[in-house]
């Protein structure tokens, strides 16, 4: 059998997927180098096509459509990392205290997520982000809210599993004690399903910001690939640029993070009939 | 239940495998998975092929009616000749007629043999549907006819039943009335009852035994397990890494093998005569358990309705004299291995007193619990799953040891000193578990149970998931050192072999009783309560000594 | 299974549902404490157009002058009554407003429920029949692309190629209101306008059913029951439609329920983009207006809608599972 890291990137899929990451992070890092140009700002006229002078066009008021990708893909790939990074440590304790303590304390834990998980995500994180008024933190905030219950669940289901393993009952029987089992003995078994989720977690937290700046709920003065789509869609009949272009950057990235994070769960758990 | 049968067999041969060699993918540790192998089937005969995990054995069955999982593992030479033809060359069509049509299959688990959102009746109804041109009342007559055959109570209730409304043993007599619903000319049976009880396993023997009698069928009975053999073979072929080692009739390889490897491998089944001699009577106990009781559930939901728990062990007592050793034998569900937790403190009983050393642990808390964790170790039944696969050999070892103060390097000697002592090299300390067989994992965990000095160890089943070869040498080790240390051990098995091969006295539980206790070579002599008599008739091979 | 013991079921199921719908309302008055400004002018809404009488009418009847808890005690009391407040923009109760926007919802959500269930478990049960060939890599590349594919820009591409383009289907509303059609015809224009929105809607979770249903369907042919099957002489054809599908079927129902809830948070920007006149376009107008009130009630009937769903879903799954049990 293949190391984990000959399986992940003897993967096609898997180093598509990096290669477009790779781009997308250089361009959100060095963005201000990149396009030198504040993403509002009107840098020429309005609805000129995709051309050497303007690499993407303008859009309606004239504002470089590269500069908004560029700077649209850091405000997106920060609020989707910072979103998930917490949805990802919240859920992770919940589950872990769930999985562990079991009884009651599980039994309330699981009713809480199930809540969450059964009412409908999206409409709660609009209500949020309206409610909250919109800004970078109340996207967080929402997203990571709406997120976090899958990550509870699989943490839970497979500190389940751990903790039934024989090897946590040597532990109980040699009398190390309950949070010092669960770091030590639980969680770092726990760890390769939790690194899968979170990573495909980016991806539904990028689809979620966009639908949200789509509908006018992004933060007001950054610039985000979704409100792009937003601004240019009254214009889809004369300037089908507008649309596409950020639309096709969102499908990309995501499309990329599930690439890489399937790949990273094949390499992980390889199974015999899919070597 | 019936010796092996004496009556004659047909000369020629009813299926004859010749040259078989079966290809393994390129990232297997070896490249064939069965290797030039030759054996024959003759009419009204039952072949046992043995062999240990890895031996091909089961691909050997498997590739007879083309059912391996291609496109990994395939047939790259060979013929498998049966009833004029070549099994290996036929069409599909051909193939699938004679599946279950003439040759028909049983496998390990019935459970998960079959498909559990379809009505049993309807499973075996499928194979008439698809062989025969009978109508729908005439296969239903037909099915229930075999329920009748295979013993099944109450056909009508069965046929409408879901596999998992069944016992173990009906799913399995299920199975046997499925393979048996055409009369096939052969029947495969791939350890048919190696996720069965002793009893039910004796059950099934003794049936399919009468079956091939009453149908003249031959069976190629698939096991690891010798008492098996000497319970239904007439003839027997032992493989080893996917070849054939010996083959001949049964009473004379079971007595006097003719390989060293055949000959080890019938060493190493424990023999049913007890082997320490009838015990003084002690009045030193190192444990007594006084009128233990454990229930599992049994809570009431939020609309009031109580559900009644499982009383998993009832009013149990029992003592561990100072230096012995006491099997505790019973079926799954006895309530054995939840005694055994709460002794360990990995459950709370509910009511009865747990007496160590003199000292009650029972209802004690986790941390009161603490002192007296090191008087009392565990050895696991999965050497998979007893070590945590994230830390190293020594640091499992030393674990217990460095909770109590020891400092870490001194721990890390002394784990280097019981691996020694276990039969491993030192160097081990610093190795993963994946690096280690099964058998050296059982060891690496007996050298953990040691570690922490303690004055009892409980073994729960470990070394029912070893190969017959390696289980002998992991129970040697057990009483080699629990007689050196004078250790006293608490042996929870439901082989009564093994029982018989390590322990002094035995208790046999049944649904969370204790029925009878007493010496070994008594309780073997003269078992006086009815279910210990149903164990000790249900062993495999019993008449069999070698 | 005997009818009584079911019919018990589906009252237990409901009554489970109870808690679920307190706790929603909790978690829309814990919002409307959150929001900018007094309970009042919230529920009143930022239209400005209620007079200060009715606010201290309002301030009497949700007990503003008590306790954080009588006044949320009152506020359930409201709710369990359906009485969800008024709407000024609309100049309507928001109850009235939902009952009206209710039926478009449905039709596009039973639509795109159809649809991705339906095509979704037909394509993955061809891309497992034909495993490692072209056709199961076309369709699982589909897949993969529509499963990262954002809902809204589907929508505006669809309108951009078969609307603006083409000119084959309408590019918003969810009827022709100016050719005043009846009966079959209205029928037909309706279905013309569905079309878009819900391919819209459905590519995702055709996408996602589709992959599951693939994947179970390999993971279920490895299985020892399947062995049998092919032991007993039965072709795959049979053991594929006869065994298999059943099985793998299973967790496509569970992933359907659990995934209604995003299915009604789709149909808002599907509904925006298409300008269908159901709950998510009513929503996208709230928030626009700043009715908070409005957006809540209208989050309060989706998780109603969800809950309703996933006990029909429960339903279905126990018909499917014998290993269920229903006597509790």
């Amino acid at each position: 059998m293949k190391s984990f890291w000959a399986r992940f990137l003897g993967n096609p899929r898997v180093l598509a997927g990096i290669a477009w990451l790779l781009v997308v992070a250089v361009v959100a890092v060095f963005a201000p180098l990149l396009a030198p140009v504040d993403p509002f700002e009107i840098v020429d006229k309005p609805f000129l096509v995709p051309s050497g002078d303007h690499l993407f066009g303008t859009d309606s008021l004239g504002r470089s459509i590269w500069a908004g990708l560029a700077h649209g893909a850091r405000t997106t790939l920060i609020i989707a990392i910072v979103a998930t990074l917490s949805a990802v440590a919240f859920g992770a304790v919940v589950g872990a205290l769930a999985g562990y303590h079991g009884g009651l304390v599980d039994d309330a834990l699981m009713r809480i997520t199930e809540f969450f998980q059964t009412i409908p995500s999206f409409i709660f994180a609009i209500v949020l982000v309206a409610i909250l008024a919109p800004s970078a933190t109340s996207l967080v905030v929402a997203i990571a809210v709406v997120s976090w219950p899958p990550i509870a669940r699989v943490v839970r289901g497979e500190v389940l599993s751990v903790k039934s393993r024989e090897f946590v009952q040597a532990a109980v029987i040699a009398g190390q004690g309950d949070t010092a089992i669960l770091l030590r003995q639980v969680i770092p078994n726990t760890l390769s399903p939790l690194i899968v989720t979170g990573s495909l977690l980016v991806a539904t937290a990028i689809l979620t910001e966009s639908a949200l700046s789509f509908l006018g709920l992004g933060a007001p003065n950054l610039m985000s690939w979704g409100f792009m789509v937003g601004a240019g869609r009254s214009f889809l009949r004369d300037a089908w640029w507008l649309v596409t272009i950020p639309g096709v950057a969102i499908l990309l990235t995501v499309l990329a993070i599930n690439l890489v994070g399937e790949g990273l769960n094949d390499a992980l758990n390889p199974r015999l009939a899919d070597v | 239940m019936s010796a092996p049968s004496t009556q004659p067999t047909d000369a020629a041969p009813v299926l004859s495998i010749d040259g078989l060699t079966v290809a393994l993918p390129a990232w297997s540790d070896r490249p064939h998975a069965v290797e030039n192998l030759s054996i024959q089937i003759r009419r009204n005969e039952v072949l046992c092929v043995v062999g240990e995990s890895g031996s091909g054995k089961s691909v050997m069955a498997k590739s007879i009616l083309g059912l391996l999982p291609a496109p990994h593992v395939r047939v790259t030479a060979g013929r498998i000749a049966f009833e004029g033809e070549d099994l290996l060359q036929v069409a599909p069509e051909r193939l699938r007629a004679v599946r279950s049509g003439r040759i028909s299959m049983i496998f390990q688990e019935p459970m998960v043999a079959l498909n559990p959102l379809m009505k049993v009746g309807r499973q075996v109804d499928e194979v008439l549907q698809v062989h025969t041109d009978l109508s729908a009342r005439a296969r239903r007559e037909r099915v229930l006819g075999l329920f009748d055959d295979v013993h099944l109570p109450e056909p009508a209730r069965i046929h409408g039943s879901y596999p998992h409304q069944l016992s173990g043993g009906q799913r399995q007599r299920v199975m046997i009335a499925m393979a048996l619903a055409l009369e096939p000319a052969l029947i495969i049976a791939d350890e048919p009852t190696t996720a069965l009880d002793v009893t039910t396993q004796a059950q099934i023997l003794s049936l399919l035994k009468e079956l091939q009698g009453k149908h003249g069928t031959a069976v190629l009975f698939i096991t690891h397990d010798f008492g098996v053999v000497a319970e239904i073979a007439d003839r027997v072929a032992v493989m080893r890494h996917g070849r054939l080692i010996e083959q001949g009739d049964s009473a004379p390889v079971l007595r006097a093998p003719r390989e060293p490897y055949t000959r080890d491998l019938v060493a190493a089944v424990p023999s049913l005569i007890p082997r320490h001699p009838d015990p003084a009577a002690v009045d030193d106990h190192v444990l007594a358990v006084r009128a233990l009781s454990k229930t599992y559930g049994g809570r009431s939901s939020f609309l009031g309705v109580r559900s009644r728990g499982v009383e998993a062990v009832r009013s149990v007592s029992l003592e561990v004299p100072r230096g012995r050793s006491v099997a505790l034998v019973g079926e799954s569900g006895s309530g054995k291995s939840t005694l055994a937790r709460c002794i360990v403190g990995l459950e709370q009983p509910d009511s009865g007193a747990i007496l160590l050393d003199g000292q009650d642990i029972a209802g004690l808390s986790r941390a009161a619990l603490r002192p007296y964790r090191h008087l009392v170790q565990m050895v696991f039944q999965d050497p998979f799953a007893s070590l945590n696969p994230r830390q190293r050999v020594g640091d499992i070892i030393a674990l217990g040891p460095t909770l109590r103060g020891v400092p870490r390097d001194v721990a890390w000697d002394r784990a280097r000193e019981l691996l020694d002592m276990v039969g491993l090299q030192r160097e081990a300390v610093g190795r993963f578990p994946h690096e280690f067989s099964g058998g050296q994992r059982q060891r690496i965990g007996i050298a953990r149970a040691l570690a922490m000095d303690p004055k009892l160890i409980i073994a729960d089943e470990p070394v029912s998931a070893l190969d017959v070869s390696v289980q002998k040498q992991v129970l040697d080790l057990l009483d080699e050192l629990r007689l050196e240390l004078g250790l006293s051990m608490l042996f929870i098995t439901h082989d009564l072999r093994v029982a018989a091969h390590v322990c002094e006295e035995i208790a046999v539980m049944r649904r969370g009783e204790i029925v009878e206790r007493g010496s070994t070579a008594r309780i073997f002599a003269a078992p006086a309560h009815e279910y210990t008599r149903a164990l000790l008739d249900s062993v495999p091979g019993k008449g069999w000594e070698h | 299974m005997a009818g009584g013991r079911f019919l018990r079921y589906i009252v237990w199921r409901l009554l489970q549902a109870v808690p679920v719908i307190l706790g929603v309302t909790v978690l829309c008055f814990l919002m409307l404490q959150l929001a900018p400004g007094d309970l009042a002018t919230v529920l009143a809404g930022e239209a400005g157009g209620a007079s200060p009488g009715f606010i201290e009418e309002l301030r009497a009847r949700y007990g503003l002058d008590k306790p954080l808890l009588v006044q949320l005690a009152l506020y359930i009391k409201n709710v369990a009554v359906l009485d969800l407040g008024f709407s000024f923009r609309h100049n309507a109760t928001v109850a009235s407003l939902l009952a009206e926007r209710l039926f478009p919802t449905l039709l596009l959500m039973g639509s795109t429920l159809l649809l991705s269930v339906g095509l979704g478990v037909l394509s993955g049960l061809f891309a497992a029949i034909w495993v490692r060939t072209w056709r199961d890599h076309v369709i699982s590349l589909v897949a993969i692309v529509a499963y990262a594919t954002p809902l809204f820009w589907v929508g505006l591409m669809l309108i951009l190629v078969f609307s603006i383009r083409l000119d084959w289907l309408p590019t918003s509303g969810m009827e022709d209101v100016v050719a005043f059609y009846e009966g079959w015809d209205r029928a037909v224009d309706i279905a013309r306008h569905l079309v878009l929105p819900a391919i819209t809607l459905s590519l995702f979770y055709l996408a996602l059913y589709a992959r599951l249903m693939r994947a179970t369907m390999l993971e279920q042919r490895g299985l020892d029951y399947v062995t049998t099957a092919r032991a007993k002489g039965l072709t795959e054809r049979q053991i594929t439609f006869r065994h298999v599908f059943r099985n793998a079927l299973l967790p496509v129902v569970t992933m359907a329920g659990v995934q209604v809830g995003g299915l009604l948070g789709g149909s808002v920007v599907v509904e925006s983009v298409f300008a269908w006149p159901g709950l998510g376009q009513l929503a996208f107008e709230a928030l626009f207006s700043r009715d908070y009130n409005l957006l809540l009630g209208i989050f309060f009937m989706s998780a109603c809608l969800v809950v309703l769903v996933n006990i029909v879903v429960d339903i279905v799954y126990v018909l499917l599972d014998p290993r269920i049990k229903v006597g509790t």
